[in-house]
């Protein structure tokens, strides 16, 4: 399979990206708004292709367990869901960041709490990036905002999780997954060779040749051990925050005020800053792209000469938390959101700039 | 010919398993894990799949198999043993994957990954530890706690109006269509522990060929659990667990025909 640049759903370029980046194997279960990845994986039979296994699922628990699995021998390995399936993988993801194993997870957000919406959302926040499992750990966030970067982040993510022996999720929601774009898919590479897994994961469970026995878990009694074990994460985590953060600013050099906003929001307030700038406030876009490692030494590196920043997400102000945090009292921050589904207008993004900051 | 004159001629009658690693031990006396531990190794070194096997163990007192098998192991979380097999089972499809698990994690908050692995026909084999009691959280009810048997959180003994009935998961297994060979074993007599090893290795047998998901049960004793002597828990088996759970193969079919479909 060569590029090529074709019209599809965020969702399904997901789907395409992960065969034509090698990925060994997909385990998931299906929910609204994001079951066409599973969907399009059936359909393309890349086990006949690429080898790539494709297994539905008896739930998400079972899905991010088989990720655990799949991980844990060293395979390249992903799922997906959306809010309410991902809640469920907590406790794997956990054991995932525990026994640090590499793995994409893939979240298309919709409304909470409880069953909520299937309508998109981006609640989830804090879930991803401060850790919805148990224990001191972080996960890789990427956040898309176009269908794009759904198939290039598929790729990046999966890069980064190996690099730094973690968990990664694409943290997308239903407008993204939903929506079709333009997108240009990479070339196929081959899947890594048993030989080539067996080098580059040395600590997986492949079978014992030549080596001493492999052991993956997150267990671990003896408080000091356990104390060393934690330590290591929060090294690993801080080399991840020195060197992974990724952002990026649109009209921010003349800027005065700043929207501040991820994957689809960035995409409205992408406009509502155009909108703006025509009627002649100095508006500009910081969007993150890793939500954790947030880009907490940019923002704040910008707030001395901005008027205000407003947080702009679909939920009640929740990467507001990190913003404030980046930015203390260097600059006004303020929130506006829409909840349980509710997209905003361009118009409404304007409106909540003057009434909150000017 | 004596003991003395057999150490004389050096013939080695008995030597502990390669695979079994020089840890000392974490299980109690009596305990039946150490026996089905040493068998499961003894069946990979015969079968010489060292260095293919991949063992998947779970949470509860099999939590530290780790530590004492000489081979790769992935540490479960509760109850999904079945599922981190599956996928290894199909990403590896030509490595030995076996889960080991007690009642409470495969029959209890496992059951789901269990049926369904099982039912998938996984080639995996699962090691099911039966002992009516959860040991390592220090002898609470089980799925498979009997009906009058007292634990920490039936103190007053099970009774099916408070607590339900004994689950018999291993005749759930044998209805799968994905299951060729589920069996129910012990190791409490010399002749016990030969057919279970004998049962393993057809287990591990039929996971190697792709002949569809086995589950081979042992109904053992948790001395420690039960508050009894081993002697006396070993007696205990025969007696009641045995009656509820009776021994012998429950299923033993070919499932390849079903399994190459995939």
């Amino acid at each position: 399979m060569t590029e090529e640049t074709v019209l599809m759903k965020g969702n399904e370029a997901i789907a395409h990206a992960a065969i034509r980046y090698g990925c060994d194997g997909f385990f998931g279960y299906p929910i609204t708004p994001q079951s066409e990845i599973l969907e399009t994986l059936t359909l393309l039979k890349p086990w006949e292709t690429t080898g790539m296994v494709v297994l539905q699922a008896e739930s998400e628990v079972a899905s991010i367990n088989m990720v655990y699995g799949g991980a844990g021998s060293g395979k390249m390995v992903m799922t997906s869901s959306s809010s309410p399936g991902v809640s469920l993988m907590q406790e794997g993801i956990s054991y995932m960041a525990g026994a640090e194993l590499p793995g994409l997870i893939v979240n298309v957000m919709r409304g909470g709490p409880g069953l909520g919406t299937i309508q998109p959302s981006q609640a989830d926040y804090f879930q991803a990036v401060k850790g919805g499992g148990n224990g001191d750990y972080h996960l890789i966030t990427l956040a898309p905002a176009s269908v794009q970067e759904m198939a290039d982040f598929t790729g990046l993510a999966f890069e980064l999780a190996f690099k730094y022996r973690n968990p990664a999720i694409l943290l997308s929601d239903g407008v993204i997954g939903q929506m079709m774009e333009k997108v240009t898919l990479p070339a196929a590479r081959p899947r890594r060779t048993e030989a080539e897994i067996i080098a580059q994961c040395p600590w997986a469970t492949t079978g014992r040749v030549g080596r001493k026995r492999n052991v993956i878990t997150s267990l671990e009694l003896r408080p000091e051990e356990m104390e060393a074990n934690n330590l290591r994460l929060q090294a690993k985590y801080r080399q991840i925050e020195a060197e992974e953060v990724r952002y990026e600013e649109i009209g921010v050099d003349d800027a005065e005020y700043l929207f501040v906003a991820f994957g689809s929001c960035a995409r409205i307030a992408q406009k509502s800053m155009e909108m703006a700038r025509e009627q002649g406030v100095k508006v500009g876009l910081f969007r993150p792209i890793t939500l954790y490692p947030f880009p907490t030494e940019r923002l704040r590196a910008l707030a001395p000469r901005m008027k205000g920043m407003l947080s702009v997400e679909l939920n009640a102000g929740q990467m507001l938390e990190d913003v404030r945090l980046a930015v203390g009292e260097r600059c006004p921050v303020e929130w506006f959101g829409r909840l349980g589904g509710i997209v905003p207008d361009p118009e409404e993004v304007v409106g909540a700039l003057k009434e909150k900051l000017m | 010919m004596n003991r003395e004159e057999i150490i004389e001629r050096g013939e080695i009658v008995y030597r502990k398993p390669t695979l079994m690693n020089d840890q000392h031990m974490h299980y109690c006396p009596g305990c039946s894990h150490g026996v089905v531990h040493k068998l499961v190794v003894e069946v990979i070194e015969e079968m010489g799949l060292a260095e293919k096997s991949i063992g998947v163990c779970p949470v509860g007192c099999a939590v530290f198999l780790y530590n004492y098998l000489d081979i790769d192991v992935q540490e479960a979380a509760h109850g999904r043993a079945p599922a981190v097999a599956t996928a290894i089972k199909r990403l590896w499809p030509d490595r030995l994957v076996f889960t080991y698990q007690g009642d409470g994690d495969l029959a209890c908050i496992g059951t789901a990954e269990t049926i369904h692995a099982l039912n998938r026909g996984e080639s995996i084999t699962v090691i099911f530890i039966n002992n009516a009691i959860y040991g390592m959280t220090g002898g609470q009810m089980a799925p498979t706690t009997l009906e009058g048997m007292k634990t920490s959180t039936c103190p007053y003994g099970r009774t099916p109006e408070l607590h339900g009935f004994p689950l018999h998961i291993t005749e759930i297994a044998a209805t799968l269509q994905g299951t060729a060979y589920v069996t129910r074993q012990s190791v409490h007599t010399v002749a016990a522990i030969r057919k279970a090893k004998k049962a393993i290795r057809h287990a591990f047998e039929n996971s190697m060929q792709g002949k569809g998901s086995n589950l081979v049960e042992i109904v053992s004793t948790c001395s420690s659990g039960w508050k009894m002597s081993p002697v006396k828990a070993n007696q205990w088996m025969e007696e009641h667990m045995f009656a509820y759970y009776p021994l012998g193969d429950l299923k033993d079919v070919d499932q390849s025909v079903f399994h190459a479909d995939k």
